[in-house]
Formats: C-alpha cells, sequence, structure tokens
C-alpha cells in the first residue's frame, strides 16, 4: 500500500473518531495556521501610513502558495462578528525573507472593513485568506521603459511591484489630494533619491483632477512605455481613452478594485441565475413569492422569517429585510432568508 | 383549549400593540448585536470540543473507576452542550448573522443520530410555527402521548407513563423517528416513497456513524478498557438524553400552558402569533449555569417569541417580556426544574387516563380524521 493510500485510510478512521465532526475542527483549536488547514493569516502587525491609511502584516498560513507582484488577496475580516470579505493588493515583495505578506489599507468614508483594519484591527487576530490572484501583474520580459500611473490607494498594487522588480526607466505619476495624503510617500522620495524613480505627484486638492492630455507635459514619452494604471474609474475610463485614441492600448494595464457599484433602490429587476429567469419586483413582496410566481422551485418553510428553511444566496445586488429595513448587499456566502427579503434594486439569487 | 380563555381580556387593538411591542424588543436585540456574541459562540464551541477531547482521552483508562466517573461526567455535560447551547440554537440559525461557513444553520451537524436537514424541518418549521396547535404541532405529545384534555383518549394511552420513560432515555432515536414520521410511514404504501427512503436511509447513515464512534471505535482505542468506556458512553448517551427530554418536556407540557385548535390559527395576525407563543411555552428558572446547560431553552416563552435570536441574550430579553406579562395580564408560567419536571410527569399520568368530560369533535378535527 502507497503511502497516500494508507495516510488517507488514516484520515479515514480518524474522522469515524471525530463524527460528526472533522479531524480539522479539533486541530484548528491549536494549529490554525497549519498546513492542510482552510487558508488564514494572523495579524501579527499594523503599521500606520497616513492618517487613514495603514499597512497590515499578515502571517498567512502553510498553505499559502505565494503571489505575483500586482496581485492581490481576499480577506474574510469579523468586524463586529460579521464575517465581511474584500479584496487588497499586497504591498510586500514576492521574497520577504520572514514569509510575512502585507497589505495597505486606506479607510474609505463608512467602510466597514478598512475602517476596521485601518482603527481597530489588533496583532493577533486571524482572518481568512483566499490564494492571491489578479492577472494586473508584470511580464516576464523586462520592458524597457515602465509607466506607473496611480490615484489614491491605486498605488497599492504598484507599490507591490516597485518594491519587487527594479527597472531600468521607471516613471510614476501618482494622484492625491495632498502631499500627507501620499501613501508611502517617504519611501518613493528615497527611491527618487536613489534615482531609482522618476516621480511626479499631483495634488489635486491644489491641482485640480490630473487631465489625461497633460500626460504629454508630465512624461512626454508616456506612449513608448508599458503602462500600469489603477485608480478610480473615471481616471482608467480617461486613459484607456487616451491609449486607444494613441493607438496604444496593448501597451496599457489596469486594475479596477471596485467594478461593480451596488444600486439599492426600492424594488428592481431580480434575476434567478441558475434558472435562467428574471422578473421585475416591488419592494414590499418577498423574495420568495416573487420566484415561487415565476415559476422558480424556491426552498421554503415558516414563511414567516424563523425558520431559516429558505435560505438561498445573494449572488449579486441587494436586497432588504421586510421586518428591519436592512439592507444585505451581495457577497460571497451571504445566504438571505427569501420570505422576509424584498429587491432592493436589481438582485440576483442563486436558484 | 381550557374552558377559561386566558387571553380573552385583551382586545384585538392590544393584542397587535403586544405585537409591537415585542418586535422592538427584538430589533433592540439585532441592532445590538455584535463582537461579543460571536465571541460568546466561539468560546462554548471551543469549550465543548476540549472538554469531549479531554474526556475522551481520560476514558482510555476508564478501567479506573475515578477515570470512569471524570470522564463519563465530562463526556455527559459534552454532548449536553453541543446538543442544547450549540446545536439546537445554530440549528434555529441563530448565528447565521456572523456568516461564519462553520458556524451556520446550513453546514452544522450536531452528536445525535437524527440529521439536522431533517431536524430542522420538524422542529424549526412544524414546532416553532404551528407550536401548540393540535394536529398541526406534533411536538404535542411527540404523536405517541396524549397532553392535553381535548386530544382523544385511546386505550393505547394507558401505556403512557412507560412511554414517555423509554423516550427520555433513548430520546435521540425518539427524535429521529419523530423527524422521519416513521409512525406515519411505516404504512406499506408509503414505505415505498422515494423521498422517505432517502430521509430514512440519512437517518440509517448517522446511526452508524454515531454508533460506531460511540460503541466501537472508541472502546477499541481503549483497549483494556474496552468494556467500561463502552459503558461511559452508553451512560453519556443515557444522561444526555434524559436531561434533554427532561428540559424540553418543561417547555411546553407543565401545567397552565395552552394548546390550540387548528380553526384557532386561520388568518392569525402577527400579535396573535406572539401570543400564542407566548401561552403555548412555559420557562424553567435557575441559575445562570443552569440556563446554560438546557442551552437557553429555561427561556422557552422568549425562544418561542424569538427563536433566531442568539442564545446568550434570551435572559436579558426576559425581564422585558416578562414585563410584558404583567402588563397584559397573562400568566408567565415558569418554576424551579424539578416542581416543572414533576408538573409535565404528572399531567402525562394523568392524561393516561380518559377525561370525565367526554370530548365533543369539532367539525375541523373530523375533517382531518378524514384527511388522515
Amino acid at each position: 500500500m502507497t503511502s497516500t493510500a494508507l495516510r488517507s485510510r488514516a484520515w479515514k478512521l480518524l474522522e469515524m473518531v471525530t463524527t460528526p465532526l472533522l479531524p480539522s475542527d479539533y486541530l484548528d483549536l491549536v494549529s490554525p495556521l497549519r498546513a492542510g488547514a482552510d487558508l488564514r493569516g494572523r495579524i501579527e502587525a499594523v503599521h500606520p501610513e497616513t492618517g487613514d491609511a495603514a499597512t497590515i502584516v499578515i502571517r498567512p498560513g502553510r498553505g499559502w502558495r505565494g503571489h505575483t507582484a500586482g496581485q492581490y488577496v481576499r480577506i474574510g475580516v469579523d468586524v463586529d462578528g460579521v464575517r465581511l470579505w474584500r479584496a487588497y493588493s499586497l504591498t510586500s515583495p514576492t521574497d520577504r525573507q520572514d514569509g510575512r505578506v502585507t497589505i495597505t489599507v486606506k479607510a474609505i468614508p463608512d467602510g466597514k472593513v478598512s475602517n476596521h483594519l485601518v482603527r481597530r484591527a489588533k496583532p493577533g487576530t486571524l482572518i481568512q485568506l483566499d490564494q492571491p490572484t489578479g492577472d494586473f501583474v508584470l511580464p516576464e520580459a523586462k520592458p524597457a521603459k515602465v509607466l506607473y500611473l496611480t490615484a489614491g490607494s491605486g498605488i497599492t498594487p504598484v507599490m507591490g511591484m516597485l518594491r519587487d522588480t527594479e527597472f531600468d526607466d521607471v516613471v510614476m505619476v501618482h494622484c492625491a489630494p495632498q502631499p500627507h495624503d501620499v501613501i508611502f510617500r517617504d519611501e518613493l522620495h528615497d527611491l527618487v533619491a536613489d534615482k531609482k524613480l522618476r516621480l511626479t505627484e499631483v495634488h489635486t486638492d491644489t491641482d485640480g483632477m490630473l487631465d489625461i492630455a497633460r500626460l504629454d507635459e508630465l512624461v512626454p514619452d508616456w506612449a513608448e512605455r508599458e503602462t500600469w494604471a489603477c485608480g478610480p474609474a473615471g481616471l482608467l475610463d480617461a486613459a484607456e481613452e487616451h491609449w486607444s485614441q494613441h493607438g496604444v492600448h496593448e501597451r496599457l494595464h489596469t486594475e479596477r478594485f471596485r467594478p461593480s457599484i451596488v444600486v439599492t433602490g426600492d424594488g428592481g429587476e431580480v434575476t434567478f441565475s441558475a434558472t435562467g429567469k428574471s422578473v421585475d419586483a416591488d419592494g414590499a413582496t418577498p423574495l420568495l413569492d416573487v420566484g415561487e410566481e415565476a415559476g422558480v422551485l424556491m426552498p421554503s418553510g415558516c414563511r414567516m422569517g424563523i425558520c431559516f428553511g429558505c435560505v438561498t444566496p445573494l449572488k449579486a445586488g441587494a436586497v432588504r429585510d421586510l421586518r428591519t429595513g436592512e439592507i444585505t448587499e451581495a457577497e460571497p456566502g451571504v445566504l438571505i432568508q427569501t420570505c422576509v427579503s424584498a429587491a432592493a434594486g436589481p438582485c440576483d439569487i442563486e436558484r | 383549549m381550557t374552558a377559561i380563555d386566558p387571553t380573552a381580556h385583551l382586545t384585538a387593538q392590544q393584542i397587535e400593540e403586544l405585537g409591537r411591542e415585542l418586535d422592538a424588543i427584538r430589533d433592540e436585540v439585532i441592532a445590538d448585536r455584535g463582537e461579543k456574541d460571536a465571541a460568546y459562540i466561539r468560546k462554548v464551541i471551543s469549550a465543548q470540543r476540549k472538554l469531549e477531547l479531554v474526556s475522551r482521552g481520560v476514558l482510555l483508562f476508564s478501567i479506573f473507576p475515578p477515570a470512569w466517573l471524570l470522564g463519563t461526567a465530562g463526556l455527559s455535560v459534552a454532548k449536553i452542550m453541543d446538543n442544547m447551547e450549540i446545536g439546537h440554537n445554530i440549528l434555529h440559525g441563530q448565528w447565521d448573522w456572523m456568516r461564519d461557513p462553520k458556524i451556520h444553520s446550513t453546514t452544522w451537524e450536531w452528536d445525535h443520530v437524527s440529521p439536522s436537514e431533517q431536524w430542522k424541518h420538524s422542529h424549526n418549521e412544524l414546532h416553532h410555527t404551528y407550536t401548540n396547535v393540535i394536529g398541526k404541532d406534533n411536538d404535542l405529545g411527540y404523536g405517541i402521548m396524549r397532553v392535553d384534555e381535548d386530544q382523544k383518549w385511546h386505550p393505547f394511552h394507558l401505556g403512557q407513563p412507560l412511554w414517555n420513560f423509554l423516550n427520555a432515555c433513548f430520546f435521540e432515536y425518539g427524535i429521529a423517528a419523530y423527524d422521519l414520521e416513521l409512525g406515519k410511514n411505516l404504512h406499506k404504501r408509503r414505505r415505498k416513497n422515494p423521498e422517505f427512503r432517502a430521509r430514512a436511509k440519512a437517518v440509517g447513515r448517522k446511526i452508524r456513524k454515531q454508533v460506531l464512534k460511540d460503541y466501537v471505535i472508541h472502546p477499541l482505542l481503549s483497549g483494556p478498557s474496552f468494556l467500561p468506556t463502552l459503558a461511559a458512553t452508553f451512560t453519556a448517551n443515557l444522561v444526555r438524553n434524559v436531561w434533554t427530554h427532561s428540559v424540553i418536556m418543561c417547555g411546553h407540557f407543565p401545567e397552565g400552558v395552552q394548546v390550540f385548535e387548528r380553526r384557532s390559527i386561520k388568518g392569525e395576525t402577527r400579535g396573535q402569533w406572539y401570543l400564542r407563543q407566548m401561552m403555548g411555552s412555559a420557562n424553567i428558572s435557575g441559575s445562570k449555569a443552569m440556563h446554560f446547560m438546557t442551552g437557553n431553552l429555561s427561556h422557552q416563552i422568549e425562544h418561542h417569541l424569538f427563536p433566531d435570536l442568539p442564545s446568550n441574550r434570551y435572559a436579558e430579553v426576559a425581564v422585558k417580556v416578562r414585563a410584558l406579562f404583567e402588563k397584559y395580564e397573562l400568566e408567565y408560567v415558569t418554576g424551579p426544574l424539578p416542581k416543572q419536571v414533576f408538573s409535565a410527569w404528572h399531567k402525562v399520568f394523568r392524561l393516561s387516563l380518559p377525561n370525565k368530560k367526554p370530548e365533543v369533535e369539532t367539525p375541523d378535527r373530523e375533517q382531518e380524521l378524514v384527511a388522515a
């Protein structure tokens, strides 16, 4: 018998010992970061960067496969007892000796997770991790000239690249409201002093928003440069149009943090993606009724919100709890009680 | 359905006002629910796992009587924690708001022979929606006992003190059979129903796993302590069964608890639903430890009003609920465990005999009999 087969036999036996739990439920108590566990990380330090941004140092579990500069990671953080998932760019170089990784988070107004991480996260806290992902990365063949075009927290994936790979000719144009809002400002200026980077800071409070046409003046050879751009949708839209107009769109790589904005309202189009049906619903009819009327096979129970027999994944959009008025937005793993939830804008129910 | 309706003094308007006041209590807890509550359930789960692990470890040496006693006591408590404060409450969706897939009503499985999925249907859906409605809520006597004067007497009921005793000892199997609606489904035609067969198979699988673990694997691991460990796990299961049965019996059976006719819930408003839960449930008074060991089902009234609120909040909710009972001049049935257990058993004995007053069949009940 091979050792793998032996191991799997032993594991089966162990499962019999722990049923209905799994051996991992017990191992998690003592070693949550071990190999073979669900991927988690432990926050080891929180370093403030600016008034509203901080770098979180994370020791990932043994299952972490490592990242490529520019990639992001989804993390699940418990905020007020509720697990919320968000994606953040990795800002640490890929060859960090101690095996830690960092993300740098800017607190956005009303942002539950970002404010929690920047202001309240404590070293020692366990968080959930996904493997790093994203194709906003550097090519294997080094380009001769590079331009990084960033704004606000859009600098984070680019910082991961800057720290990871040196190029002969790198220009960065970064926009932030004021000098003290520039995340990593000291480190950027050190790179400039070492002649490893040419940097143009655009301070939008005084200079106004960056007009993409100004690039000709800021970086005259922009069209020859392999460009990585990350920032608000307005900037990226303008950049994509600009690069296309000049016929060099293949040199532009962009990363959008929030591709979809959830529209909340009163009622909306409900899509039952598994069945391929969509119907218009008002803001007062339970989604269970909406689905059943549309001929979708909906799980149901008490129909009054107490038995949890109707919970269904919310894949996109937002719903309103008819009892409390509370809005729930779609996130991976979010289940809603369809009998007491109504559409709060367009939404997608996995049925 | 007693001769005097204890809610007769309330106007329809008052009942709706009562409903609004209860909704407000619920909203308050939901708005305040957070990190502390999450930390509570995580702590309880972790403590339960450690206790079970240590107890099973001690039982490896159960050939020594002190180890047997300690291990058996620990395992009994661990099993009670698993079923009551953890399993029952998670399966109610009380912790779903945390969005932790490992502590969620859709994924949780408990140390019990009834699979979570089946129990959720019969308990959350049928029992909690139709609490104490004769003919709709089979928890009323679990279909083997007569617990209200208005239920029809049958000579079979003469034996119900014995049925109740046996049910207490093997409660988890009773519940599994009940979730399967075994009595109804053993009829020749229904036995072949594929849906029933699938569910029966799931129960069989669960029983096999549980029995294998408790009565084969762990005793075998104990080597020379095989027999003492076997006896220990049997005892722990027995203790857990008798304890949960007692607690659960106290929830709806003691004297003073009302049952309802099928007709009475037609077109029931939210206020009326709340009122039925209030009149159909009974509490157990006692210490914090007592509430914990009952999985806070000692706050059965509060649990029935708000089955999805985290159990650790029932104690504070109870103060406000009790004030409402007083305001609306309703009887809040509660008492210490021995008193409530005695009261429930007394009823079981009393109703094993026919009533003095002959029962009048209501047209509704007749229809039911025809349908059945």
